[in-house]
């Protein structure tokens, strides 16, 4: 689930970011094809709005420091950037822990930060380290309308405990059968809802599901800007459900300088998920330049 | 190819909602459903404009350029925009039954009347000659001799939408799409694959029945398929014609 999930995710925001024409550096036109300099970090990301906007956060608050740096935005997935980190053709990443871990160990069962990062200890290519993880998380949420959350007086997940019974949630065909899925409502929160409809995973089947009113709760990513242009809630989930998909620099260990590790250190301790979700919204649905937001994000911050 | 027969032949898989007899009679509700819509639709529209030669040139221009939607495309694009109008599982249901229509409606639409208007023109002659009203020409002789090429469109029709109703399962609905679709996001293959040569099963068995049924209701006259092979010794234009005539009064003229 969790790269595909992602994947699904990954090539709708680049469909987004194709047509809204603001697309980032091609690697590949970029790729003068002489190797950067030993002192020169190549920063990557993956091929949607997010990834990008997090990699021009990283840049700008290495370049502060006085970090060399060459960008090679909108690489694409998880698949094909991971391996050029791993031959070098690039040094540093943003990635989300879960689902990073997911790749390397596809049938881990750790959910929780803290499970995860020490698995990720254990699981990553050793000449690959990652650094602090940011509280900011683009996870999987259980997403209600502010109606609904204010007819049950909803903030987190167990609240929907006494009244799912009346409920129909919605959410990727995978959410029928995984742990991290309508299973794990029952078993974590003793909610047990009253239909699951399949839709996607917090696509456009979902939001439009949500928004019209067919399924009560739905599968929306934690930085979805719709939570804030439609005003939803996502519930909180206190016992782990979802995988956990804090905002993580992974990036080549012979780069990881202290003066590198610090800069990227205090961009992820900065970064919230309702920061990172009004950025995205920026991004995404304003059609902001990734480069602007990320600059405003760090000199707001006092990171330049 | 194991895991496809140990998945059909699971009893597990073949009771409740998620079963296989469940799935199978959702999937010929969809198709039905949606095929009784493109008779209902494209039988009385090629029939006129077959009979009356009007308006053939823009019958030709509508089929083609429905063929060319993306069903799938349009799918979800229509439920984005219906879903908040339409009441709860309509939300689905009906955008799901729309796009099968207009797969399946270019089929039925052009084969009946190609075949209204490519009936012998002799033939046509012969039934005015004989006093025939344009409803007698049209159901005594015009659809005998079509009847042939509108059971082929309903047959490709069929076939389009069954293997197309799978869809109906991305946007929550049941079906036999729903194995195909959970099973390639839960990555249970063999899930997948059952689904796949079920849906593949079902057009084909749905396609053998109407073969039958066209050799059942076209008359000999027209499909030349006589008990003996007296028939042979007649010219073709003139066994056409006799052929024509006899379709006509098989319907006891």
């Amino acid at each position: 689930m969790k790269r595909s999930r992602l994947a699904a995710a990954a090539t709708a925001a680049a469909t987004m970011l194709a047509l809204s024409g603001c697309g980032g550096d091609d690697a590949l036109d970029t790729d003068s094809g002489k190797p950067a300099a030993s002192d020169t970090i190549v920063i990557g990301s993956a091929n949607f709005p997010e990834s990008t906007l997090l990699a021009e956060m990283y840049a700008g608050a290495l370049e502060a420091k006085g970090v060399k740096v060459e960008k090679k935005l909108n690489i694409g997935s998880r698949e094909v950037y991971m391996k050029a980190l791993e031959d070098g053709s690039i040094d540093l990443l943003p990635e989300y822990n879960g689902y990073l871990l997911g790749y390397y160990d596809e049938a881990t069962t750790a959910v929780t930060p803290d499970e995860v990062a020490a698995e990720l200890e254990t699981k990553l290519p050793t000449k690959l380290t990652t650094l602090e993880p940011s509280t900011a998380e683009d996870s999987d949420t259980l997403t209600v309308t502010k109606a609904t959350a204010d007819k049950y007086q909803l903030k987190s997940i167990a609240d929907l405990a006494p009244v799912a019974k009346d409920l129909v949630v919605g959410g990727p065909p995978e959410w029928k059968t995984r742990p991290t899925g309508v299973p794990g409502f029952q078993a974590k929160y003793g909610v047990t809802f009253k239909e699951f409809k399949v839709l996607d995973a917090g696509g456009p089947l979902t939001t439009a599901a949500l928004e019209n009113g067919q399924i009560d709760a739905a599968n929306i990513f934690s930085t979805d800007p719709n939570l804030i242009a439609k005003d939803w809630v996502a519930l909180e989930d206190p016992s782990h459900v979802f995988l956990a998909a804090n905002i993580i620099p992974v990036l080549t260990k012979t780069k990881a300088t202290q003066a590198v590790s610090d800069a990227l250190n205090a961009v992820s301790a900065k970064l919230t998920t309702e920061t990172l979700l009004d950025l995205d919204k920026q991004v995404i649905l304003d059609k902001a330049d990734p480069q602007t937001v990320a600059k405003e994000f760090l000199s707001s911050n006092g990171l330049t | 190819m194991n895991g496809v027969f140990d998945y059909l032949s699971d009893s597990a898989h073949w009771s409740g909602t998620d079963g296989i007899p469940n799935r199978l009679v959702e999937h010929l509700q969809y198709s039905f459903g949606a095929l009784l819509l493109v008779l209902l639709i494209a039988l009385p529209l090629g029939l006129y404009v077959g009979h009356t030669g009007r308006g053939a040139l823009g019958i030709a221009g509508v089929a083609n350029a429905l063929r060319a939607l993306p069903t799938f495309g349009l799918l979800v694009f229509v439920v984005i925009v219906l879903s908040g109008y339409l009441p709860g599982d309509f939300a689905y249901l009906g955008p799901s039954l729309l796009v099968l229509v207009i797969l399946g409606v270019p089929a039925v639409l052009a084969n009946t009347y190609a075949g209204v208007q490519s009936v012998d023109p002799a033939a046509r002659d012969a039934a005015r000659g004989m006093g025939m009203t344009g409803w007698q020409v049209l159901w005594r002789v015009e659809v005998p001799n079509a009847l042939p090429l509108i059971i082929s469109g309903v047959r490709s029709s069929i076939l389009q939408i069954v293997a197309t109703a799978t869809i109906a399962a991305y946007v929550s609905l049941g079906g036999l799409g729903r194995f195909i679709i959970d099973g390639l996001s839960q990555r249970d293959y063999a899930q997948m694959a059952s689904g796949a040569l079920l849906v593949a099963v079902l057009a084909l068995l749905l396609d053998l029945l109407l073969a039958l049924v066209q050799r059942l209701v076209v008359s000999r006259g027209v499909s030349g398929r006589f008990a003996t092979g007296g028939a042979d010794a007649v010219p073709v234009d003139a066994r056409k014609l006799t052929a024509s005539l006899a379709a006509s009064s098989d319907e006891g003229v």
